[in-house]
């Protein structure tokens, strides 16, 4: 069998971590807090110095100042430099993180993004006076819809959630439009949970179509579940298994035979990029998660940005206004005629959708494909690596992300896809997605995605191998990490939702303890 | 040309071979040929009938290209000293000061993600504690999520939150709430299936229905399931949030307060004027203007609603050596457990922009945010009365005001903004008719005493 890695220097750039430092437990700024002690400072102004009293009418104004905490800038940093010490990110080392498409976020992007010109500008400001922003918008909507096959798209959306329900609300004016009444949008038993939570906050039925031994959508039971009442359905190609649906255009004729509309989920576009797209293949409604596939940073946990595109059909519906060009070359916002009105406060994540405007500007058509190339490589290369040491449930070519599994190693030794997450962290990686999708039994899923060298996937496989070869120990997993392995379920059961809390619990917890121990040790 | 692949050409024929492969088009033999690309513009072989396609946008861009078409584009928007902002309707010029843009911005917080992995994730899970923790005393509820994406989104989430909790679909909101944040509730609503009816203004502040027509119809289930009310509200006015407190209670609905948090500093606070669920517009605390976004959704309800919360939710909990850790908590309500039963579909939310709030209340503290609010309503107080002694400028409405004010005008105010912009202002927001016709004015702790004088000569000067 050929090498791995034949030929490929060993010392090429791997980015893992050493264990985090940080693992002392660090005060919370209410500890940290001195009253009296402050850190702000502000502009010279030379105002009149009213007081409270004579600006805020006495039923209104408050007796005392709302406490928050009581730091100088000195104490503050320090408290959240220590905590960046207790935090892993892909600046850091490789978060193979499946669906998430946690590459390398480009430093270009967060340069572009903090540009005064860009921060400084309120979102009212005429659009004569904001012609920059606007361009920016138009032209990113302009180029999504390129890359996606569409004909036009709203921006608003703040995050991939954001753009489904949007989708559907297309959607359903778009029916209503023609007196349509449907119930049901279908959606496969693989997908996000997004999706059905979308389902149903756009109010549908969820029908759900299982997946075929192959991994993709079950043609046969599509169709038995096609009839008048689905509004349409929802996919991801490639799908939550890595797998790309090649029946997608059968599919297509099937769903719009019955009058339904197709939804592309886009957070798997990251593999198709330059290579097919979601409009070839007779999509509809296409949402994509610009944190995913064009590198906005995910700011551990959002922002993101959710932009949807429509084909022509449906351009009338999309929220508005529409930052659009004029003849003269102005840009001015247009509200789309049948538009179902606005879903964001101002128009969307403005700062993330400049980060992924500069990212598709430095890499173009060209370096566009060729991410989905090194993508789909990187997570092909992974399944052959590491098929020796893990199940494989659906051993095909895939693309930008594998499911593997710890079936196998399970029976023989009792080790669970949360134990080799856990153990992976030790080694300095981020661990997987576990458990998604959930047809799959012990599931980890992994994206490598295309910023990860060589040098770094191979030393991502040594550790998984390493963790198969010895499972003992792995229950205690991890031990290098700022903490160890965290009591989710006493965290539900006793709910310390902010610092304040803390005292009520303790009492919470001594009421239960007197009164059944026995239940619980 | 993408520069942030690292991979060499030898490298990479050195991973195809070990998977038996001797090209990268070879990985996408499972894409119909019939939807493939060809690559470059004149490329052939993919396409199908419809003739050969390509991805149709320019080759990529060096750095500095990159650069430069950016600043060109930043250039094309008039900022800062070359129009100075008296806007807000919901954005608010404020200072952000260099602590939060220094410690907010380190790439841990910014290049991580949702913590799935609390054992890594400390960092970003105790910021959001302590976020939740300042959020709840801020709000005067006790339990505060840890962000959605802005103050619309918030609402609709309590707006769904109370139909939840009360089993019905009807919700007041009055008019003073922002009018773009009531564009999204409705546009939401179309899918959930509430009604939301819209309640007028009155002289400023909200004229709610009379109970006894909605409380005597006999369905119950067209009463309202929440008041939803803004404090201040769109127009600056301080609503009676205790008349609203007792018409939520004579029709069993929940309390929905869209708060100002800077203006909080200075107001009692929701909670302790009776409202279930506070939401709020969280940009003010660490986030420039920003054309818009990203924005923070302010969330915080009472207890008794915790299992209907909406977003991600962190608890404090210990390891397994008994040290204090942190962990989202309560997963069971969230859409990826609960799926097709779940009552939000929130997964990513606005992190980063939770941890620079988080920052900057740290970095104002309990002094300083009152010193920020009275700084405002003094500057507000000064700029009403300098606009009020020009002659044709009226107040719009009589009611007591915080945060911002309205004005009329003697002319239309679409063209004061219009030719105030060429004497350097973002002169306000111009009211739209249900309003009556006026410009909304806002003034931060940013604008001084010249400035406000320059901005009334100026205004006067385009009125005349």
């Amino acid at each position: 069998m050929t090498a791995p890695l034949a030929g490929v220097p060993a010392a090429g750039g791997r980015a893992t971590s050493a264990p985090l430092m940080g693992r002392d437990e660090e005060p919370t700024l209410f500890e940290l807090s001195s009253p009296g002690r402050s850190a702000w400072s502000f502009r010279t102004t030379n105002l009149p110095e009213w007081d409270a009293a004579e600006l805020v009418p006495a039923e209104h104004l408050r007796s005392e100042p709302a406490p928050i905490a009581d730091a100088s800038e000195r104490d503050l940093v320090a408290h959240f430099t220590r905590l960046t010490h207790r935090q892993y990110s892909v600046d850091l080392g490789a978060y193979p993180l499946g669906s998430c498409t946690m590459k390398y976020n480009p430093k270009l992007c967060d340069d572009a993004a903090s540009l005064p010109g860009l921060t400084g500008a309120h979102p009212a400001t005429p659009a004569h006076l904001a012609q920059g922003w606007l361009e920016l918008l138009a032209d990113l909507a302009d180029r999504l819809c390129r890359i996606t096959g569409m004909h036009d798209a709203t921006l608003q959306p703040p995050a991939g959630a954001a753009g489904e329900l949007t989708g559907l609300l297309l959607m359903r004016a778009w029916h209503a439009e023609a007196g349509r009444q449907r119930t049901k949008v279908i959606i496969p038993d693989s997908a996000h949970g997004t999706n059905p939570a979308s389902v149903t906050l756009g109010g549908y039925q969820t029908v759900t179509v299982p997946s075929d031994d192959r991994g993709c959508v079950d043609l046969a039971a599509l169709r038995e579940r096609l009839d008048e009442d689905v509004a349409g359905i929802m996919l991801t190609n490639p799908n939550t298994l890595g797998l790309f649906e090649e029946d997608i255009a059968e599919m297509a004729t099937a769903v719009h035979e019955v009058g339904g509309l197709l939804y592309y989920d886009g957070a798997n576009l990251n593999a198709i990029l330059g290579v097919t797209r979601p409009g070839d293949m007779g999509f509809d409604i296409v949402h994509m998660n610009l944190h995913k596939t064009f590198a906005v940073p995910h700011g551990g946990g959002g922002p993101g940005a959710g932009p949807v595109a429509v084909s022509e059909r449906l351009a009338p519906y999309l929220p508005g206004p529409l930052p659009e060009r004029g003849e003269d070359g102005e840009y001015r916002w247009r509200m789309p005629e049948r538009s179902i009105g606005r879903v964001h406060s101002w128009h969307g994540n403005a700062l993330a959708l400049a980060r992924a405007y500069s990212y598709i500007l430095a890499n173009g058509a060209d370096g566009l494909r060729r991410v989905a190339e090194v993508a789909v490589l990187n997570a092909n290369w992974l399944r052959h690596r590491l098929r020796a040491s893990y199940d494989v449930p659906f051993d095909r070519p895939n693309m930008h992300e594998l499911v593997v599994s710890t079936t196998s190693l399970k029976k023989a030794s009792g080790l669970r896809a949360l134990d080799v997450a856990k153990r992976l962290l030790e080694e300095g990686f981020h661990a997987p997605t576990v458990y998604f999708p959930l047809i799959v039994d012990e599931a980890l899923m992994i994206e490598p995605t295309e910023t990860e060298s060589p040098q770094t996937l191979e030393a991502l496989a040594q550790a998984l191998e390493r963790i198969g070869a010895s499972p003992e120990g792995a229950k205690e997993a991890p031990r290098t990490t700022p903490v160890g392995r965290v009591d989710e379920a006493r965290a539900a059961r006793r709910l310390i939702p902010t610092w304040d809390a803390r005292p009520l619990a303790a009492t919470d917890a001594a009421a239960e303890h007197m009164q059944a121990p026995s239940a619980r040790y | 040309m993408g520069h942030f692949v690292p991979h060499t050409d030898a490298e990479i024929d050195a991973m195809l071979e070990f998977m038996g492969l001797s090209s990268l088009d070879e990985l996408f033999a499972v894409v119909p040929e019939g939807l493939r690309l060809a690559v470059g513009e004149d490329g052939e072989g993919g396409g199908g009938q419809a003739g050969p396609r390509h991805l149709d946008i320019p080759d990529g861009l060096s750095e500095p290209d990159v650069a430069a078409e950016m600043e060109h584009l930043a250039a094309r928007n008039a900022v800062g000293a070359e129009l100075l902002c008296f806007a807000g309707g919901g954005a608010y010029d404020h200072e952000v000061p260099a602590t939060v843009r220094r410690v907010a911005m380190r790439s841990e917080f910014v290049t991580a993600y949702t913590p799935y992995q609390p054992e890594v994730a400390q960092g970003v899970l105790q910021a959001l504690f302590e976020y939740q923790t300042m959020l709840a005393r801020l709000t005067g509820v006790e339990i505060a999520n840890a962000s959605l994406y802005d103050g619309a989104s918030a609402c609709v989430e309590a707006v769904n939150l109370a139909a939840a909790a009360t089993g019905r679909s009807t919700a007041w909101v009055s008019r003073g709430v922002n009018p773009n944040w009531r564009d999204v509730v409705r546009t939401f609503a179309a899918g959930s299936g509430h009604e939301v009816v819209e309640v007028d203004l009155h002289d400023g502040v909200t004229r709610w229905p009379d109970t006894a027509t909605a409380t005597s119809s006999g369905d119950r289930t067209q009463q309202p399931g929440a008041v939803v009310v803004q404090y201040p509200n769109y127009l600056g006015c301080l609503e009676d949030l205790a008349g609203a407190r007792r018409l939520a209670d004579e029709l069993g609905a929940l309390l929905v307060v869209a708060f100002d948090p800077v203006a909080a500093g200075l107001l009692h606070s929701p909670g302790s004027l009776g409202a279930d669920v506070v939401v709020g517009e969280g940009q003010p605390f660490g986030t420039p203007l920003s054309f818009g976004g990203p924005y923070l959704g302010l969330f915080s309800c009472r207890k008794d609603h915790v299992r209907r919360l909406p977003g991600r939710l962190v608890g404090e909990t210990v390891d397994t050596e008994g040290r204090r850790a942190y962990v989202t908590t309560l997963r069971t309500r969230e859409q990826d457990i609960r799926r097709e039963k779940a009552s939000s579909n929130v997964c990513t939310n606005q992190t980063l922009i939770a941890v620079c709030c988080a920052v900057q209340l740290a970095w104002l503290g309990t002094t300083g945010l009152r010193e920020l609010a009275l700084r405002c309503a003094r500057g507000t107080r000064y700029a009403r009365e300098a606009l009020l002694r020009l002659d044709g400028v009226e107040p719009l409405v009589g009611t007591p005001v915080l945060r911002e004010f309205a004005v009329r005008l003697p002319v239309p105010a679409e063209m004061a903004v219009e030719r105030m912009a060429d004497e350097g202002f973002l002169a306000g927001i111009a009211l739209g008719d249900e309003y009556g016709v006026g410009l909304l004015v806002a003034v931060t702790e940013r604008r001084t005493r010249d400035q406000i004088d320059a901005y009334a000569a100026a205004l006067e000067k385009v009125i005349r």
